[in-house]
């Protein structure tokens, strides 16, 4: 990767160099998550077909289509749980294609699950933390007790306070009310402190009355991470996203901005009409 | 040494017809419902303690026994279907094999207890007694009889499967449990069939077991380490799958049996670990 | 774990260390333990042999109530560490407390070398798999009869008198002594274990595998780590049994040693350290007290049990209590 160092011109009169190690390059053109003709395919049944995708680092795009366009299934491509059978996957410049799962996320590439696909016997507090020690590397330490990662402790109770969970963080996962699932789903990816966040239909059966956390939530999220959101609900759509990517029968039909979206042809045929269906 | 090598294929082949047999109905039933029930051979050893109650007692010919043993083992496995098992087809694996364990135990004591430890005698009419020779190689009638009938039942299952409609219902929720609920088939009446013929199928494997490998109370367990290599290695729902990993089974145990005797059953449990770590979703499986 | 209950006034950090305190019934059933010593007297053998099988749970509990991983082969560590202690004293060394570190490097390093293969499956490959490794572990000391004594069991163990001044007897004061401080201590370790940040990776892994790679989490490592734990200390108990008894037979190596310490974990409930404890008293003592009934005939209840515990307890005595006090703590409030 290009340096991560920036170095500042010397000031008139100075004698070094100031040299900022925490200052990181941003190469504007270079997209933090990029795919290069993805393609899978369980026997005959084409799930994804030359996909060429890319996500700039800091924008929060929404990837829409029918049942069955592929979009769970490019994340699970992208994040390692299905291996596809050809294509390339980058993360920055990185290529990682052939890295597990969890090699994905430790380097800042996690997602959310469309369905609840938490913890059942934990609390969210014992979740939340599980997640920032196994950042932290501290979860293969079995002679120290839990309380005495008191840092851990504070980061997660912080995360879980960001998503107003704080107060009932003490509740089994499987006691919270499914709204609440849903802002755990994004709790346990934020302890990972990803630099990209896909989220895999986060609003999903979420009722009315406990949308308005979770939108808080959404647009809560940091700038310094990139995000990428798949969402069947338009509302969500057009609130958070700066550009829409839609997916039909495992392709990338059309790529734009909310209003070009709105206003083409092909997208209405897709999601209203029914004649042209094959 | 062509002799004694055609002689050990040729009985590890019947072996592992038998063992076909016995292992199909779970590779069937597990493959559908993943249900893990341990309790398979139980019935295999219903039905051959069956044929034995009526071949001694009720002086009963061979072949009129087989489909008694048959039904018995079908009646068996639907009341304990309907009783216990079908309330833990969304359990734990765990909770599935404590339970039919449980059941393999109480059925081993039972046995014990109404017809105590020893071998069980049978008694094979003339015809399938003695043996054939064939060029310079003599194939024991009853082994000839057990891979005819293999053969039959598996040409049976793969037609059904095939060409009826209950077949089709079969392997519609075989791959796809959800789906084939919503095309309105009725997914848990037809598990229920199934695992009644299955277990049906292991009651006359049982029968067909005793003349080749005798009947004791300990059958339950000693059969059931064989029958799970074969559905693990010969892949969930795959008759063709069980039959391969059946031969490959029968024939390795004899060889193994024949050649190296006294690493005992070792190679076949090296077989089955090996082979589950090399595909651990059976030699023909799709999970 | 209890269920979480918001206490008054809590913040994050004093609910954590409220869900790890020692409880004043964890207390009293620890000084508990030692009563055998006044009042059953003439059962301090069965005592020792009761704190033996519960270590051996406990090692179980680790696996299969901590990290999800269901073994029917369990009792190969078992073994291992029994016929480690065994043959090492049969060829001259039998102080006992070295022999304890032996078997549990044997065991340890055996469960090492298997976790590699356990780590990457699960359902029912894994079940099998663990179920495959049994057998075959039993039937090597089967074939290796020269150096296992094979079915005639192991001849020859002698064991020296521990730290040089206390003979293993018959009276059994000796044995359940030293039995019960060695489950102390590995109930201390387990304790510490479960209530550490890799504790809750445990769980985590048993409560919902697919979500921890997506956290980042290194799983396999983490079962190997367990499981390498789990069979050193199971380990441990077969060389206690081996010490306690002077003899090694293949019976430790069995089916019948797996199936039973399951039976005894699930009667006790699992992952609730002490449920391998509990299972193993009233197992231990009603087989005791039932020792006249015919061996067939016991093995008919214990499968009753099976099935009753299944459908009517599934967590086990632990898991009924535990339910029984949350229901009466909603009643009263």
């Amino acid at each position: 990767m290009a340096a991560q160092v920036v170095v500042t011109a010397p000031a008139v009169g100075t004698t070094k160099p100031v040299v900022d190690a925490t200052m990181p390059v941003v190469d504007a053109t270079l997209p933090i998550l990029s795919t290069r003709g993805l393609d899978k395919s369980f026997g005959s049944l084409v799930v994804a077909s030359g996909i060429d995708f890319a996500l700039p680092q800091g924008v929060r795009y929404a990837l829409i289509g029918p049942n069955g366009a592929g979009k769970t299934t490019l994340i699970n491509l992208m994040t390692g749980m299905l291996r596809p059978d050809a294509g390339q996957i980058f993360l920055g410049e990185h290529e990682i294609t052939s890295l597990r799962p969890a090699e994905r996320v430790k380097r800042g590439l996690v997602r959310t699950f469309q369905i609840n696909t938490l913890f059942p016997h934990l609390s969210a507090l014992e979740a939340v933390t599980l997640a920032v020690c196994e950042r932290r590397g501290d979860a293969g330490t079995w002679w120290r007790r839990l309380p005495a990662y008191r840092d851990a402790v504070d980061e997660a109770y912080g995360i879980l306070s960001s998503l107003n969970l704080g107060h009932d963080c003490y509740r089994l996962t499987r006691e919270l009310a499914y709204g609440q699932q849903r802002l755990l789903e994004i709790a346990l990816a934020l302890a990972t402190r990803p630099k990209v966040l896909l989220l895999d239909e986060p609003a999903a059966g979420v009722p009315r009355d406990e949308s308005p956390a979770l939108f808080a939530a959404i647009s809560g999220l940091s700038q310094d991470i990139t995000v990428l959101f798949i969402e069947h609900d338009m509302g969500i759509v057009f609130r958070f996203a700066s550009r829409i990517i839609v997916m039909v029968g495992g392709r990338v039909l059309v790529e734009g901005t909310p209003e070009e979206i709105a206003a083409d042809a092909r997208v209405r045929e897709v999601y209203l009409g029914q004649k042209r269906h094959g | 040494m062509i002799g004694p090598f055609a002689g050990v294929l040729f009985d590890g082949f019947a072996y592992g017809m038998l063992l076909f047999i016995l292992s199909v109905g779970l590779s069937v039933t597990l493959g559908m419902m993943n249900f893990i029930n341990l309790a398979h051979c139980s019935f295999a050893m219903l039905g051959g303690y069956v044929t034995v109650t009526l071949m001694d007692r009720l002086g009963w010919p061979f072949f009129a026994t087989l489909p008694v043993a048959f039904l018995a083992a079908t009646a068996a496995s639907v009341v304990l279907e309907r009783a216990l098992f079908r309330r833990l087809y969304r359990a734990s694996d765990l909770d599935q094999c404590l339970l039919t364990i449980g059941i393999v135990f109480m059925s081993v004591a039972a046995a014990a207890y109404v017809w105590g430890t020893v071998q069980q005698p049978v008694q094979l009419p003339d015809y399938l007694q003695g043996s054939v020779t064939f060029a310079g190689i003599s194939f024991a009638v009853y082994r000839l009889f057990l891979i005819g009938a293999a053969l039959a039942i598996t040409v049976v299952l793969v037609a059904g499967l095939e060409w009826t409609r209950f077949g089709a219902q079969v392997r519609a929720a075989v791959d796809n449990q959800r789906m084939a609920r919503g095309l309105g088939i009725n997914v848990d009446g037809v598990f229920a069939v199934t695992f009644a013929l299955g277990s049906g199928l292991a009651g006359l494997g049982g029968a067909l077991a005793i003349a080749m490998v005798g009947l004791d109370p300990a059958f339950a367990f000693t059969y059931l380490v064989y029958v799970l290599i074969v559905v693990s290695v010969g892949g969930l729902a795959s008759i063709g799958g069980s039959f391969a990993a059946a031969a490959l089974l029968g024939i390795s145990d004899m060889a193994g049996k024949y050649y190296i005797p006294e690493l005992g059953a070792f190679l076949i449990y090296l077989v089955m670990v090996g082979l589950l770590m090399w595909r651990p979703a059976g030699l023909l499986g799709r999970r | 774990m209890t269920a979480a209950t918001p206490t008054a006034g809590a913040g994050p950090h004093s609910y954590l260390q409220e869900q790890i305190r020692w409880r004043w019934v964890e207390i009293a059933f620890w000084l508990a333990t030692l009563t055998p010593f006044l009042l059953f007297p003439s059962y301090l053998q069965l005592a020792s042999q009761i704190a033996i099988t519960a270590l051996f749970a406990l090692s179980l509990d680790l696996i299969l109530g901590y990290a999800g991983i269901v073994s029917l082969g369990h009792a190969a560590f078992f073994g291992l560490g029994a016929y480690a202690a065994g043959i090492v004293s049969k060829y001259g060394w039998g102080e006992p407390l070295s022999l304890l570190v032996i078997a549990a490097a044997v065991a340890g390093l055996a469960g090492y070398a298997m976790s590699f293969i356990i780590a990457r499956f699960r359902h029912l490959a894994l079940i099998m798999i663990t179920l495959g490794l049994g057998l075959l572990v039993h039937e090597a000391a089967n074939s290796a009869s020269w150096l296992t004594g094979g079915a005639d069991g192991l001849q020859g163990v002698k064991i020296w008198p521990l730290l040089e001044t206390f003979k293993f007897d018959l009276y059994g004061r000796t044995a359940y002594a030293y039995s019960l401080v060695a489950l102390f201590l590995a109930f201390l370790v387990a304790r510490r274990l479960i209530h550490s940040p890799f504790g809750l990776s445990l769980r985590g892994i048993r409560e919902n595998p697919v979500r921890m790679p997506a956290i980042g989490a290194p799983s396999r490592a983490h079962i190997r780590k367990i499981y390498t734990i789990s069979a050193a200390m199971a380990g441990v108990a077969g060389a206690l049994l081996a010490e306690s008894t002077s003899t090694v037979s293949l019976e430790v190596l069995s089916f019948q040693r797996s199936a039973d310490v399951l039976v005894i974990l699930i009667l006790g409930g699992a992952g609730r350290l002490y449920g391998g404890i509990l299972g193993a008293i009233i197992y231990m003592v009603a087989r005791d007290q039932f020792s006249g009934v015919n061996p067939q005939y016991w093995y008919f209840w214990i499968g009753l049990l099976l099935v009753a515990v299944v459908m009517f307890l599934p967590n086990g005595v632990l898991g009924g209590l535990a339910k029984l006090s949350a229901s009466w703590r909603r009643k009263s409030s």
